[in-house]
Protein backbone atom coordinates (compact mmCIF):
# COMPACT_ATOMS: atom_id res chain seq x y z
CA UNK A 1 0.00 0.00 0.00
CA UNK A 2 1.18 3.48 -0.53
CA UNK A 3 2.22 3.77 3.10
CA UNK A 4 5.12 1.70 2.18
CA UNK A 5 5.96 4.99 0.06
CA UNK A 6 5.06 8.06 2.77
CA UNK A 7 6.72 6.08 5.71
CA UNK A 8 6.22 8.63 9.03
CA UNK A 9 9.61 10.04 8.98
CA UNK A 10 9.07 11.06 5.46
CA UNK A 11 6.08 12.80 6.11
CA UNK A 12 7.52 14.44 9.07
CA UNK A 13 10.34 15.84 6.64
CA UNK A 14 7.94 16.80 4.20
CA UNK A 15 5.73 18.63 6.08
CA UNK A 16 8.36 20.30 8.94
CA UNK A 17 11.98 19.95 6.62
CA UNK A 18 15.30 20.44 8.32
CA UNK A 19 17.97 22.78 7.25
CA UNK A 20 15.35 24.47 4.80
CA UNK A 21 16.81 28.25 4.46
CA UNK A 22 19.07 30.25 2.44
CA UNK A 23 23.11 29.97 3.76
CA UNK A 24 24.85 33.57 3.36
CA UNK A 25 28.57 32.12 4.07
CA UNK A 26 28.13 28.85 2.15
CA UNK A 27 31.39 28.18 -0.17
CA UNK A 28 29.23 25.78 -2.39
CA UNK A 29 26.15 26.16 -4.01
CA UNK A 30 24.26 24.88 -6.62
CA UNK A 31 20.29 24.35 -8.33
CA UNK A 32 18.76 21.50 -8.87
CA UNK A 33 15.68 21.26 -11.51
CA UNK A 34 13.09 17.94 -12.23
CA UNK A 35 11.51 19.48 -15.53
CA UNK A 36 8.80 16.50 -15.52
CA UNK A 37 7.24 18.34 -12.63
CA UNK A 38 8.10 21.59 -12.08
CA UNK A 39 10.15 20.57 -8.43
CA UNK A 40 13.16 23.56 -7.90
CA UNK A 41 15.82 22.74 -4.95
CA UNK A 42 18.64 25.48 -4.41
CA UNK A 43 21.27 23.71 -2.12
CA UNK A 44 23.66 25.31 -0.15
CA UNK A 45 27.15 23.64 1.21
CA UNK A 46 29.67 24.80 3.30
CA UNK A 47 32.90 23.20 3.12
CA UNK A 48 36.02 23.23 5.62
CA UNK A 49 38.44 21.68 4.26
CA UNK A 50 37.40 18.54 3.23
CA UNK A 51 34.68 18.43 5.32
CA UNK A 52 30.71 19.18 4.88
CA UNK A 53 30.08 21.43 8.23
CA UNK A 54 26.70 22.90 7.09
CA UNK A 55 24.25 22.16 4.25
CA UNK A 56 20.71 23.93 4.10
CA UNK A 57 18.54 24.06 0.81
CA UNK A 58 15.36 25.89 -0.19
CA UNK A 59 12.72 25.16 -2.71
CA UNK A 60 9.51 23.75 -3.73
CA UNK A 61 8.71 20.35 -4.45
CA UNK A 62 6.67 16.97 -3.52
CA UNK A 63 6.80 15.34 0.03
CA UNK A 64 9.70 13.19 -1.56
CA UNK A 65 11.91 15.30 -2.91
CA UNK A 66 11.57 17.98 0.18
CA UNK A 67 12.02 14.91 2.63
CA UNK A 68 15.10 13.49 0.29
CA UNK A 69 16.66 17.18 0.86
CA UNK A 70 15.98 17.16 4.46
CA UNK A 71 17.18 14.16 4.99
CA UNK A 72 20.09 14.78 2.97
CA UNK A 73 21.03 17.92 4.46
CA UNK A 74 20.86 16.26 7.94
CA UNK A 75 23.37 13.10 6.82
CA UNK A 76 26.08 15.30 4.99
CA UNK A 77 27.30 16.91 8.44
CA UNK A 78 30.74 16.02 9.25
CA UNK A 79 31.00 13.88 6.00
CA UNK A 80 34.57 14.05 3.74
CA UNK A 81 33.67 15.01 0.28
CA UNK A 82 34.27 11.50 -0.78
CA UNK A 83 32.04 10.14 1.78
CA UNK A 84 29.21 12.47 0.90
CA UNK A 85 29.62 11.22 -2.64
CA UNK A 86 29.51 7.74 -1.82
CA UNK A 87 26.72 7.97 0.02
CA UNK A 88 25.23 9.53 -3.21
CA UNK A 89 25.85 6.35 -4.93
CA UNK A 90 24.72 4.08 -2.56
CA UNK A 91 21.37 6.27 -2.22
CA UNK A 92 20.95 5.78 -6.12
CA UNK A 93 21.65 1.97 -5.78
CA UNK A 94 19.04 1.90 -2.54
CA UNK A 95 16.03 3.70 -5.27
CA UNK A 96 17.25 1.79 -8.69
CA UNK A 97 18.71 -1.67 -7.58
CA UNK A 98 17.95 -4.88 -5.58
CA UNK A 99 21.34 -4.69 -4.07
CA UNK A 100 21.23 -5.21 0.06
CA UNK A 101 20.73 -1.91 2.26
CA UNK A 102 24.04 -0.33 2.82
CA UNK A 103 24.18 0.44 6.61
CA UNK A 104 25.77 3.44 5.73
CA UNK A 105 22.56 4.90 5.13
CA UNK A 106 21.23 5.34 7.99
CA UNK A 107 17.92 6.74 8.24
CA UNK A 108 17.76 6.96 4.31
CA UNK A 109 16.62 3.83 4.40
CA UNK A 110 13.35 4.64 4.69
CA UNK A 111 12.96 6.02 1.26
CA UNK A 112 13.75 1.99 0.38
CA UNK A 113 9.77 2.26 -0.56
CA UNK A 114 10.40 5.02 -3.40
CA UNK A 115 12.10 1.61 -5.36
CA UNK A 116 8.49 0.68 -6.34
CA UNK A 117 7.38 3.63 -7.87
CA UNK A 118 9.49 4.19 -10.41
CA UNK A 119 8.16 7.40 -11.82
CA UNK A 120 9.16 8.83 -8.28
CA UNK A 121 12.72 7.90 -8.35
CA UNK A 122 13.25 11.39 -9.74
CA UNK A 123 11.78 13.16 -7.10
CA UNK A 124 14.32 11.47 -4.26
CA UNK A 125 17.53 12.24 -6.07
CA UNK A 126 16.90 15.70 -7.51
CA UNK A 127 18.65 16.75 -4.21
CA UNK A 128 21.53 14.52 -4.67
CA UNK A 129 22.32 15.21 -7.93
CA UNK A 130 22.21 18.55 -7.00
CA UNK A 131 24.55 17.72 -4.59
CA UNK A 132 26.83 16.40 -6.62
CA UNK A 133 26.45 19.30 -8.78
CA UNK A 134 27.08 21.52 -5.92
CA UNK A 135 30.55 19.80 -4.73
CA UNK A 136 32.00 19.52 -8.25
CA UNK A 137 31.29 23.38 -8.63
CA UNK A 138 28.65 23.63 -11.52
CA UNK A 139 27.28 26.74 -12.46
CA UNK A 140 24.52 25.57 -14.78
CA UNK A 141 21.46 24.09 -12.86
CA UNK A 142 21.55 20.30 -12.89
CA UNK A 143 18.64 18.49 -14.13
CA UNK A 144 17.28 14.66 -13.77
CA UNK A 145 16.64 14.31 -17.19
CA UNK A 146 19.34 11.57 -17.30
CA UNK A 147 18.17 9.51 -14.66
CA UNK A 148 17.46 6.20 -15.10
CA UNK B 1 -25.72 11.20 -9.10
CA UNK B 2 -26.53 13.19 -12.29
CA UNK B 3 -30.58 11.94 -12.86
CA UNK B 4 -31.09 14.27 -15.48
CA UNK B 5 -32.94 13.08 -18.89
CA UNK B 6 -29.20 13.55 -20.27
CA UNK B 7 -27.85 10.67 -18.09
CA UNK B 8 -30.42 9.25 -18.06
CA UNK B 9 -30.70 8.82 -22.15
CA UNK B 10 -26.91 8.07 -22.08
CA UNK B 11 -26.30 4.33 -21.43
CA UNK B 12 -22.59 4.35 -20.11
CA UNK B 13 -22.89 1.50 -19.08
CA UNK B 14 -23.34 -0.32 -22.58
CA UNK B 15 -20.79 2.20 -23.85
CA UNK B 16 -18.20 1.01 -21.18
CA UNK B 17 -18.55 -3.05 -22.30
CA UNK B 18 -17.11 -1.26 -25.80
CA UNK B 19 -13.64 -0.43 -23.72
CA UNK B 20 -12.09 -4.10 -22.81
CA UNK B 21 -9.15 -1.85 -21.08
CA UNK B 22 -11.10 -0.46 -18.53
CA UNK B 23 -12.22 -3.84 -16.81
CA UNK B 24 -9.50 -4.32 -14.94
CA UNK B 25 -8.80 -3.95 -11.34
CA UNK B 26 -5.15 -1.72 -10.55
CA UNK B 27 -3.26 -2.05 -7.24
CA UNK B 28 -6.59 -3.97 -6.42
CA UNK B 29 -9.24 -1.13 -7.04
CA UNK B 30 -11.11 -0.71 -10.62
CA UNK B 31 -9.56 1.26 -13.07
CA UNK B 32 -10.89 4.67 -12.89
CA UNK B 33 -9.10 6.69 -15.62
CA UNK B 34 -9.62 9.89 -15.45
CA UNK B 35 -6.60 11.25 -17.89
CA UNK B 36 -8.48 10.89 -21.65
CA UNK B 37 -6.96 14.24 -22.20
CA UNK B 38 -3.90 12.90 -22.85
CA UNK B 39 -5.09 9.59 -24.60
CA UNK B 40 -8.54 8.30 -24.60
CA UNK B 41 -9.08 4.35 -24.47
CA UNK B 42 -9.79 2.49 -27.61
CA UNK B 43 -13.18 0.75 -28.31
CA UNK B 44 -13.10 -2.97 -29.53
CA UNK B 45 -14.01 -1.58 -32.85
CA UNK B 46 -11.03 0.17 -33.26
CA UNK B 47 -9.28 -2.80 -31.92
CA UNK B 48 -10.64 -4.48 -34.45
CA UNK B 49 -10.39 -2.85 -37.83
CA UNK B 50 -6.24 -2.68 -36.85
CA UNK B 51 -5.99 -6.20 -36.33
CA UNK B 52 -8.22 -6.95 -39.13
CA UNK B 53 -5.67 -4.69 -41.70
CA UNK B 54 -2.88 -6.72 -40.22
CA UNK B 55 -4.52 -10.63 -40.06
CA UNK B 56 -6.31 -9.94 -43.47
CA UNK B 57 -5.75 -6.68 -45.75
CA UNK B 58 -1.68 -5.65 -45.18
CA UNK B 59 0.18 -4.07 -47.99
CA UNK B 60 1.55 -0.66 -48.77
CA UNK B 61 -0.83 1.42 -50.37
CA UNK B 62 -0.88 3.65 -53.65
CA UNK B 63 1.85 1.42 -55.61
CA UNK B 64 0.69 -1.94 -55.89
CA UNK B 65 -1.70 -3.49 -58.10
CA UNK B 66 -2.41 -6.70 -56.15
CA UNK B 67 -5.49 -6.75 -54.25
CA UNK B 68 -4.16 -6.53 -50.84
CA UNK B 69 -2.57 -3.45 -51.76
CA UNK B 70 -5.98 -2.16 -53.36
CA UNK B 71 -7.73 -3.05 -50.37
CA UNK B 72 -5.61 -1.37 -48.16
CA UNK B 73 -5.35 1.62 -50.25
CA UNK B 74 -8.94 1.87 -50.50
CA UNK B 75 -9.56 1.16 -46.31
CA UNK B 76 -6.62 4.08 -45.99
CA UNK B 77 -8.20 6.53 -48.26
CA UNK B 78 -11.78 5.70 -46.41
CA UNK B 79 -10.59 7.41 -43.48
CA UNK B 80 -9.51 10.35 -45.37
CA UNK B 81 -13.14 10.26 -46.62
CA UNK B 82 -14.54 10.18 -42.97
CA UNK B 83 -12.18 12.91 -41.79
CA UNK B 84 -13.13 15.24 -44.23
CA UNK B 85 -17.13 14.67 -43.19
CA UNK B 86 -15.74 14.49 -39.31
CA UNK B 87 -14.06 17.87 -39.96
CA UNK B 88 -17.04 19.36 -42.48
CA UNK B 89 -13.75 19.65 -44.86
CA UNK B 90 -15.36 21.21 -48.57
CA UNK B 91 -12.80 18.37 -50.47
CA UNK B 92 -11.13 15.51 -49.26
CA UNK B 93 -8.14 16.79 -50.60
CA UNK B 94 -8.01 19.08 -48.18
CA UNK B 95 -7.16 16.05 -45.50
CA UNK B 96 -3.76 15.92 -45.09
CA UNK B 97 -2.60 12.56 -42.97
CA UNK B 98 0.44 13.83 -40.00
CA UNK B 99 1.50 12.01 -36.97
CA UNK B 100 -1.00 14.02 -34.99
CA UNK B 101 -1.95 17.51 -33.70
CA UNK B 102 1.79 18.68 -33.12
CA UNK B 103 3.14 17.62 -36.50
CA UNK B 104 0.30 19.19 -38.25
CA UNK B 105 1.58 22.56 -36.44
CA UNK B 106 5.20 21.78 -37.66
CA UNK B 107 3.79 21.25 -41.41
CA UNK B 108 2.34 24.55 -41.26
CA UNK B 109 5.20 26.71 -39.55
CA UNK B 110 7.76 24.85 -41.74
CA UNK B 111 6.26 24.88 -45.10
CA UNK B 112 3.42 27.99 -44.70
CA UNK B 113 5.71 29.92 -42.49
CA UNK B 114 9.20 29.41 -43.99
CA UNK B 115 8.25 30.62 -47.13
CA UNK B 116 5.53 33.53 -45.99
CA UNK B 117 6.78 34.55 -42.79
CA UNK B 118 9.22 37.60 -43.08
CA UNK B 119 11.93 39.67 -40.97
CA UNK B 120 9.66 41.88 -38.69
CA UNK B 121 6.41 40.04 -39.64
CA UNK B 122 4.20 39.26 -35.86
CA UNK B 123 2.70 35.42 -35.27
CA UNK B 124 -0.16 35.81 -32.32
CA UNK B 125 -0.66 32.58 -30.05
CA UNK B 126 -2.60 32.28 -26.77
CA UNK B 127 -1.45 32.23 -23.15
CA UNK B 128 -2.93 29.23 -22.84
CA UNK B 129 -1.16 27.04 -25.63
CA UNK B 130 0.52 23.61 -25.19
CA UNK B 131 4.08 23.64 -25.88
CA UNK B 132 3.47 21.99 -29.05
CA UNK B 133 1.48 25.34 -30.26
CA UNK B 134 4.50 27.65 -28.91
CA UNK B 135 7.70 26.25 -29.54
CA UNK B 136 7.26 25.54 -33.49
CA UNK B 137 6.12 29.32 -33.61
CA UNK B 138 9.49 30.71 -31.59
CA UNK B 139 11.39 28.34 -34.28
CA UNK B 140 10.10 30.48 -37.11
CA UNK B 141 10.14 33.69 -35.45
CA UNK B 142 13.69 33.01 -34.60
CA UNK B 143 14.92 31.54 -37.98
CA UNK B 144 13.07 34.99 -39.51
CA UNK B 145 13.14 37.72 -37.08
CA UNK B 146 9.73 37.33 -36.71
CA UNK B 147 7.66 38.59 -33.28
CA UNK B 148 6.23 35.80 -31.40
CA UNK B 149 2.73 37.65 -29.69
CA UNK B 150 0.49 36.04 -27.13
CA UNK B 151 -3.36 36.61 -26.09
CA UNK B 152 -3.41 37.17 -22.50
CA UNK B 153 -5.67 35.22 -20.23
CA UNK B 154 -7.98 36.77 -17.10
CA UNK B 155 -8.11 34.66 -14.08
CA UNK B 156 -11.03 32.28 -14.83
CA UNK B 157 -8.47 30.61 -18.24
CA UNK B 158 -10.35 32.52 -20.49
CA UNK B 159 -8.85 34.64 -23.51
CA UNK B 160 -9.33 38.51 -22.99
CA UNK B 161 -10.44 39.33 -26.55
CA UNK B 162 -10.14 43.01 -26.35
CA UNK B 163 -6.39 42.99 -25.78
CA UNK B 164 -6.58 39.90 -28.50
CA UNK B 165 -7.80 42.98 -31.00
CA UNK B 166 -5.11 45.05 -29.81
CA UNK B 167 -2.60 42.56 -30.96
CA UNK B 168 -3.86 42.22 -34.70
CA UNK B 169 -1.86 44.69 -37.43
CA UNK B 170 -0.95 44.71 -41.05
CA UNK B 171 2.46 42.96 -39.96
CA UNK B 172 0.26 39.67 -38.44
CA UNK B 173 0.80 36.80 -40.59
CA UNK B 174 -0.75 34.42 -38.73
CA UNK B 175 -2.83 33.34 -35.30
CA UNK B 176 -2.36 30.65 -33.87
CA UNK B 177 -4.64 29.01 -31.00
CA UNK B 178 -6.13 26.31 -29.26
CA UNK B 179 -9.93 25.74 -29.57
CA UNK B 180 -9.92 23.98 -26.05
CA UNK B 181 -7.43 24.31 -23.39
CA UNK B 182 -5.83 20.49 -22.46
CA UNK B 183 -4.52 22.28 -18.68
CA UNK B 184 -7.47 24.03 -18.23
CA UNK B 185 -10.25 23.33 -20.17
CA UNK B 186 -11.80 26.34 -21.78
CA UNK B 187 -13.50 26.78 -25.10
CA UNK B 188 -12.34 29.57 -26.58
CA UNK B 189 -14.71 31.41 -29.23
CA UNK B 190 -13.04 30.34 -32.45
CA UNK B 191 -15.47 31.25 -35.13
CA UNK B 192 -15.13 35.06 -33.59
CA UNK B 193 -11.38 34.74 -33.39
CA UNK B 194 -10.83 33.64 -36.47
CA UNK B 195 -13.45 36.21 -37.95
CA UNK B 196 -11.11 38.96 -36.18
CA UNK B 197 -7.56 37.33 -37.62
CA UNK B 198 -9.10 37.46 -41.03
CA UNK B 199 -10.56 41.28 -40.94
CA UNK B 200 -6.66 41.97 -40.08
CA UNK B 201 -5.35 39.98 -43.17
CA UNK B 202 -4.12 36.82 -41.06
CA UNK B 203 -4.39 33.79 -41.50
CA UNK B 204 -5.63 31.25 -38.32
CA UNK B 205 -4.48 27.23 -37.41
CA UNK B 206 -6.38 26.09 -34.48
CA UNK B 207 -5.54 23.57 -32.27
CA UNK B 208 -8.31 20.95 -32.06
CA UNK B 209 -6.56 17.92 -30.06
CA UNK B 210 -8.56 18.84 -27.43
CA UNK B 211 -11.91 19.87 -29.38
CA UNK B 212 -12.09 17.08 -31.39
CA UNK B 213 -13.10 14.18 -29.07
CA UNK B 214 -16.11 16.62 -27.13
CA UNK B 215 -17.10 19.04 -29.30
CA UNK B 216 -18.63 18.97 -33.33
CA UNK B 217 -16.21 20.79 -35.21
CA UNK B 218 -17.11 22.00 -38.58
CA UNK B 219 -13.96 24.05 -40.55
CA UNK B 220 -16.01 25.84 -43.12
CA UNK B 221 -18.74 27.57 -40.48
CA UNK B 222 -15.31 28.17 -38.40
CA UNK B 223 -13.66 29.49 -42.07
CA UNK B 224 -10.50 27.82 -40.25
CA UNK B 225 -7.73 28.31 -42.98
CA UNK B 226 -5.94 25.21 -40.42
CA UNK B 227 -7.23 23.00 -38.51
CA UNK B 228 -5.06 20.14 -36.88
CA UNK B 229 -6.05 17.38 -34.67
CA UNK B 230 -4.86 13.61 -33.11
CA UNK B 231 -6.29 10.34 -33.50
CA UNK B 232 -5.68 9.26 -30.44
CA UNK B 233 -7.73 11.61 -28.35
CA UNK B 234 -10.36 10.71 -30.40
CA UNK B 235 -10.90 6.87 -29.33
CA UNK B 236 -8.21 6.12 -32.41
CA UNK B 237 -4.73 5.02 -32.32
CA UNK B 238 -1.22 6.72 -31.66
CA UNK B 239 0.85 8.34 -34.53
CA UNK B 240 -2.24 9.16 -36.79
CA UNK B 241 -3.45 12.54 -37.12
CA UNK B 242 -5.49 15.35 -39.49
CA UNK B 243 -3.80 18.46 -40.73
CA UNK B 244 -6.94 20.26 -42.72
CA UNK B 245 -5.77 23.25 -44.70
CA UNK B 246 -8.13 25.20 -46.98
CA UNK B 247 -7.28 24.00 -50.88
CA UNK B 248 -5.88 27.07 -52.18
CA UNK B 249 -3.25 27.75 -49.26
CA UNK B 250 -2.24 23.98 -49.32
CA UNK B 251 -2.14 24.16 -53.33
CA UNK B 252 0.68 27.23 -52.82
CA UNK B 253 2.78 25.51 -49.92
CA UNK B 254 6.08 23.90 -50.39
CA UNK B 255 5.94 20.01 -49.72
CA UNK B 256 6.92 19.44 -46.05
CA UNK B 257 9.28 16.41 -46.32
CA UNK B 258 10.94 14.18 -49.88
CA UNK B 259 10.21 11.30 -50.43
CA UNK B 260 8.23 8.54 -51.96
CA UNK B 261 4.88 9.32 -52.32
CA UNK B 262 5.06 12.66 -53.09
CA UNK B 263 6.10 12.92 -56.34
CA UNK B 264 4.44 12.99 -60.13
CA UNK B 265 8.20 12.80 -62.01
CA UNK B 266 11.96 12.11 -60.31
CA UNK B 267 14.78 12.81 -62.13
CA UNK B 268 18.31 14.07 -61.42
CA UNK B 269 17.55 17.45 -62.45
CA UNK B 270 13.85 18.12 -61.55
CA UNK B 271 11.14 16.32 -59.49
CA UNK B 272 7.59 17.41 -59.79
CA UNK B 273 5.16 17.19 -56.89
CA UNK B 274 2.37 15.54 -56.28
CA UNK B 275 -1.14 17.41 -56.26
CA UNK B 276 -2.84 17.41 -52.77
CA UNK B 277 -3.23 15.91 -50.42
CA UNK B 278 -0.05 13.53 -51.41
CA UNK B 279 2.52 16.70 -51.74
CA UNK B 280 2.44 16.73 -48.02
CA UNK B 281 2.57 12.85 -47.56
CA UNK B 282 6.00 11.67 -48.48
CA UNK B 283 6.98 8.20 -47.42
CA UNK B 284 4.75 5.12 -46.22
CA UNK B 285 2.24 6.17 -44.20
CA UNK B 286 1.03 4.86 -41.10
CA UNK B 287 -1.89 2.48 -42.38
CA UNK B 288 -2.90 0.49 -39.53
CA UNK B 289 -3.15 3.83 -37.28
CA UNK B 290 -5.47 5.19 -40.27
CA UNK B 291 -7.80 2.44 -40.83
CA UNK B 292 -8.11 2.26 -37.10
CA UNK B 293 -8.87 6.35 -37.04
CA UNK B 294 -11.64 5.68 -39.36
CA UNK B 295 -13.45 2.82 -36.94
CA UNK B 296 -12.65 5.58 -34.34
CA UNK B 297 -14.72 8.03 -36.42
CA UNK B 298 -17.70 5.92 -36.59
CA UNK B 299 -17.73 5.01 -33.67
CA UNK B 300 -18.10 8.69 -32.65
CA UNK B 301 -20.51 9.05 -34.73
CA UNK B 302 -22.32 6.22 -34.13
CA UNK B 303 -22.97 7.79 -31.05
CA UNK B 304 -22.89 11.47 -32.02
CA UNK B 305 -20.82 14.13 -30.97
CA UNK B 306 -23.64 16.73 -29.30
CA UNK B 307 -24.79 13.44 -27.04
CA UNK B 308 -21.41 13.04 -25.88
CA UNK B 309 -20.97 16.43 -25.61
CA UNK B 310 -23.44 16.82 -23.19
CA UNK B 311 -23.24 14.06 -21.16
CA UNK B 312 -19.75 15.18 -20.34
CA UNK B 313 -20.99 18.83 -19.72
CA UNK B 314 -22.94 16.78 -17.01
CA UNK B 315 -20.29 14.79 -15.50
CA UNK B 316 -18.05 18.13 -15.66
CA UNK B 317 -20.66 20.42 -13.57
CA UNK B 318 -20.98 16.77 -10.53
CA UNK B 319 -17.57 16.21 -10.92
CA UNK B 320 -17.10 20.98 -10.43
CA UNK B 321 -19.51 20.52 -7.67
CA UNK B 322 -17.70 17.33 -5.93
CA UNK B 323 -13.93 18.74 -6.16
CA UNK B 324 -15.70 22.49 -4.75
CA UNK B 325 -16.37 20.33 -1.44
CA UNK B 326 -13.16 19.99 -0.89
CA UNK B 327 -11.39 22.32 1.86
CA UNK B 328 -8.39 23.84 0.34
CA UNK B 329 -9.18 22.81 -3.07
CA UNK B 330 -9.15 25.34 -6.01
CA UNK B 331 -9.74 24.57 -9.56
CA UNK B 332 -7.56 26.39 -11.74
CA UNK B 333 -9.49 27.30 -15.02
CA UNK B 334 -13.14 28.46 -14.69
CA UNK B 335 -14.09 29.44 -18.02
CA UNK B 336 -17.30 29.75 -18.64
CA UNK B 337 -17.48 27.91 -21.59
CA UNK B 338 -15.51 25.14 -20.45
CA UNK B 339 -14.74 21.05 -21.65
CA UNK B 340 -14.57 18.43 -19.25
CA UNK B 341 -11.35 19.15 -17.52
CA UNK B 342 -10.92 19.20 -13.49
CA UNK B 343 -7.77 20.77 -13.30
CA UNK B 344 -6.75 21.92 -9.23
CA UNK B 345 -4.45 22.10 -6.37
CA UNK B 346 -4.80 21.39 -2.99
CA UNK B 347 -3.01 23.59 -0.62
CA UNK B 348 0.19 22.14 1.06
CA UNK B 349 -0.21 18.96 -1.01
CA UNK B 350 2.34 18.68 -3.97
CA UNK B 351 0.67 17.14 -7.18
CA UNK B 352 2.91 14.09 -7.65
CA UNK B 353 1.80 12.87 -4.17
CA UNK B 354 -1.91 13.05 -4.76
CA UNK B 355 -1.18 11.60 -8.24
CA UNK B 356 0.73 8.50 -6.69
CA UNK B 357 -1.84 8.06 -3.83
CA UNK B 358 -4.65 8.47 -6.15
CA UNK B 359 -2.95 5.45 -8.53
CA UNK B 360 -2.71 3.11 -5.69
CA UNK B 361 -6.43 3.47 -5.08
CA UNK B 362 -6.67 2.66 -8.97
CA UNK B 363 -7.37 6.62 -10.42
CA UNK B 364 -5.29 7.43 -12.73
CA UNK B 365 -4.91 11.22 -13.51
CA UNK B 366 -2.32 13.35 -14.78
CA UNK B 367 0.26 15.48 -12.86
CA UNK B 368 2.80 17.88 -13.61
CA UNK B 369 2.73 21.12 -16.24
CA UNK B 370 0.75 19.32 -18.78
CA UNK B 371 2.90 20.43 -21.55
CA UNK B 372 2.01 24.06 -20.74
CA UNK B 373 4.54 25.72 -18.36
CA UNK B 374 3.30 29.12 -19.15
CA UNK B 375 -0.15 28.38 -17.90
CA UNK B 376 1.30 27.19 -14.94
CA UNK B 377 3.49 30.30 -14.35
CA UNK B 378 0.03 32.12 -14.92
CA UNK B 379 -1.59 30.81 -12.14
CA UNK B 380 1.50 30.70 -10.46
CA UNK B 381 1.53 27.21 -9.34
CA UNK B 382 4.47 24.76 -10.50
CA UNK B 383 1.86 21.69 -11.30
CA UNK B 384 -1.85 20.83 -11.35
CA UNK B 385 -3.47 17.47 -11.21
CA UNK B 386 -5.55 17.17 -13.83
CA UNK B 387 -8.88 14.91 -14.02
CA UNK B 388 -9.89 15.02 -17.81
CA UNK B 389 -12.92 12.97 -18.14
CA UNK B 390 -14.46 11.19 -21.60
CA UNK B 391 -17.95 9.76 -22.61
CA UNK B 392 -17.27 6.60 -20.64
CA UNK B 393 -16.99 7.97 -17.25
CA UNK B 394 -19.24 7.78 -15.00
CA UNK B 395 -20.56 9.97 -11.72
CA UNK B 396 -19.51 7.05 -9.70
CA UNK B 397 -15.92 7.31 -10.53
CA UNK B 398 -16.06 11.04 -9.81
CA UNK B 399 -17.08 9.86 -6.61
CA UNK B 400 -14.20 7.57 -5.83
CA UNK B 401 -11.87 10.38 -7.03
CA UNK B 402 -13.48 12.53 -4.39
CA UNK B 403 -13.29 9.81 -1.80
CA UNK B 404 -9.67 9.62 -3.06
CA UNK B 405 -8.78 13.20 -2.28
CA UNK B 406 -9.60 12.24 1.46
CA UNK B 407 -7.59 9.79 1.54
CA UNK B 408 -4.81 12.23 -0.22
CA UNK B 409 -5.88 14.62 2.96
CA UNK B 410 -5.78 11.85 5.73
CA UNK B 411 -1.84 10.55 4.17
CA UNK B 412 -0.95 14.51 4.65
CA UNK B 413 -2.34 17.00 6.64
Amino acid sequence: MVDDLYQDLILDHSKRPRNSRVMADANHNAEGYNPLCGDKLKLYVKMEGDIVKDASFVGSGCAISTASASLMTESLKGKTREEALKLLDKFHDLLTTDTPVSKDLGKLVVFCGVRDYPARVKCATLAWHTLKSALEGGQEPVTTDNDA
Amino acid sequence: MPTSVIAAAFDVVKIREDFPVLRQFIHGKPLVYLDSAATAQKPTAVVDAIRHFHEVDCANIHRGVHELSQRSTAAYEETRAKAKQFLNASNVNEVIFVRGATEGINLVSNSWGRKNVKEGDEIVISAMEHHSNIVPWQMLCEEKGAKLRVIPMNDRGELILEQYEKLLNPRTRMVAFTHVSNALGTINPVKEMIAMAHKAGALTLIDGAQAAPHIHVDVQDLDADFYTMSGHKVVGPTGIGVLYGKAALLNAMPPYQGGGDMIKVVTFEKTTYADLPYKFEAGTPNIAGGIGLGAAFDYLNKIGLDKIAAYEHELLVYGTEALSRIAGLRIIGTAREKAAVLSFVIEGIHPHDIGTVLDRQGIAVRTGHHCAQPVMDWFHVPATTRASLAFYNTAAEIDALAAGLGKVKEIFS
